[in-house]
């Protein structure tokens, strides 16, 4: 067990390593999601005057949209890595010593969360700074991190199992349109109740990023809702046990063939 | 000038021919515009109710206007990764080599970009008449948005090719991208200019793009304003963007 333990905290150690001396891996991801904050902060804090909007604040509303994206990226950046471990035939070497196969998909995904916690830490930090109060407080803060643990496994998982499977940076890399996709489509801009749009408001409520969106919002704006935080961790517990249950299966059969 | 425009024809009949053969590069240059378009105009309409905001031809209108610029603008950025990409791979010094007018391969470029916009901007108008967006501008007014957009597509064409020319790596992708997304973005992309407020205002009354999308907002409702603006700005633009490339490509050529 602690074979195992010490060989996933040297992979996961070897994950962060590998990106920190990236640095358009580690600012990219640190100020891209900041810019569009501001952008869309800026530009769409009149829509705050609309009845039933939530909050006086568009930058608080749209503060959880950096941690949502930015899982999106750690979980780009840091998978398209794993996939040149593939391509550079890293994995097959790996694959003749003890390292279990479990314990490599462990190690990898414990990096990449790793990274999105960092980030996190760097948005909180932003936000507060730029005069955002979280409604639940330090406490808050404490799960917004929590939460943003099980967005990015839930990222990293599906992430992992696109390297694993096709094996290919292109392909990992091709998935960031399809992850924004499912960003934009959601409630990032708008409370799902005041969105007009009965087609949009009907794909924004299937879509699980709209949950994990809204539950890092509503320890920002309202407090604790356990509701919101429910939805989120069962949308992020959702998308991490699919991801994980493929990217195990997708290793298996990438070890078969090795 | 003969072997100018034969230069130009072999360069823009080989991007062209990469672009609608290859889906890598044609899907994210249609399905950006219109994602951009569908999430704004089905999650954000409910904007248009703000107290203030008088944009009579609709939300769907407003933000068209705004996906159909970015389009053009990002044509060009999507055409200087391609020139990135062909000094990474090698082929850049064999066509500079080969080319007995280097100034055809600029036009070759910019040719292409130009159709690239046009099949965009074609599938993102079919998109948005589908939408049923409402237009209240004439054909006259018409022809200026479009008009505005193609100079705007130039202009980001001429500006991403001067640094692809003067970097020459792929990894000058963001150096290309980030300032035409940042002036685009800093516009007055969700309400209309007198709805902004702090900051954002006063980035967005500076900004030489948001005379580009008044101007164009204003055709498409039938009430052009700032037009005489906004062509004098892409004109400046581009005559500045076009000193940039040439300069450019002597940077290049002269690196061998």
């Amino acid at each position: 067990m602690s074979d195992a333990l010490i060989q996933a905290a040297t992979l996961g150690r070897r994950a962060v390593v590998r990106t920190a001396r990236q640095p358009a891996n580690v600012i990219f991801p640190l100020i891209f999601p900041m810019l569009l904050l501001a952008v869309n902060a800026g530009g769409l804090r009149s829509a705050t005057r609309l009845p039933g909007f939530p909050t006086d604040s568009f930058l608080a509303f749209a503060l959880a949209i950096p941690f949502v994206q930015g899982a999106l990226l750690a979980t780009i950046n840091a998978n398209v890595e794993f996939a040149r471990d593939i391509q550079t035939g890293f994995l097959n070497r790996l694959a003749l010593t003890p390292v279990r196969g479990i314990v490599l998909l462990v190690g990898q995904l414990g990096g990449l969360i790793t990274i999105a916690v960092a980030q996190a830490v760097f948005y909180l930090a932003v936000a507060v700074a730029f005069g955002v109060r979280l409604e639940a407080g330090v406490g808050g803060a404490a799960m917004i991190l929590l939460l943003e643990v099980a967005i990015a496994l839930g990222f990293a998982a599906l992430g992992s199992w696109a390297a694993l499977r096709t094996g290919s940076t292109e392909a990992v890399q091709g998935l960031f349109p399809v992850f924004f996709v499912f960003l934009f489509l959601s409630s990032m801009n708008m409370p799902r109740n005041l969105i007009q749009t009965d087609w949009f408001r009907w794909v924004a409520t299937i879509n699980p990023v709209s949950y994990l969106i809204e539950a890092v919002r509503s320890l920002v704006i309202e407090g604790w809702n356990w509701e919101a935080l429910g939805l989120g961790f069962a949308a992020a517990g959702g998308l991490s046990l699919v991801g994980f249950a493929l990217a195990t299966h997708a290793l298996w059969r990438r070890l078969e063939r090795t | 000038m003969r072997d100018t425009v034969a230069v130009a024809r072999g360069v823009s009949w080989r991007v062209l021919h990469a672009f609608f053969t290859n889906p890598a590069f044609l899907l994210p240059s249609l399905a950006f515009p219109l994602f951009f378009f569908t999430a704004f105009v089905g999650g954000l309409s409910r904007v248009s109710q703000i107290p203030g905001f008088d944009f009579p031809t609709g939300y769907t209108a407003f933000q068209f206007v705004f996906v159909l610029l970015q389009s053009a603008a990002f044509a060009g950025v999507f055409t200087g990764f391609g020139i990135a990409r062909d000094f990474d791979s090698g082929f850049m010094r064999r066509l500079m080599l080969a080319a007995p007018k280097r100034s055809g391969i600029l036009l070759g470029y910019a040719f292409s970009a130009l159709i690239r916009w046009l099949t965009v901007a074609a599938v993102v108008t079919v998109v948005a008449l589908l939408a049923r967006m409402k237009i209240d501008g004439n054909g006259v007014d018409l022809f200026g948005l479009y008009t505005l957009a193609l100079l705007l597509n130039l202009a980001g064409t001429l500006w991403a090719t001067g640094v692809a020319m003067r970097l020459r790596t792929q990894q000058a992708a963001p150096v290309m991208q980030m300032p035409v997304f940042l002036l685009l973005f800093f516009a007055p992309v969700y309400v209309p200019l007198g709805l902004l407020q702090g900051w954002i205002h006063g980035v967005a009354s500076v900004n030489p793009i948001t005379p580009l999308l008044e101007a164009g907002r204003g055709f498409i409702s039938g009430q052009p304003e700032l037009a005489l603006a906004a062509f004098a700005i892409t004109v400046g633009l581009i005559a500045g963007f076009g000193l940039w490339a040439v300069r450019g490509l002597r940077s290049a050529e002269a690196a061998g």
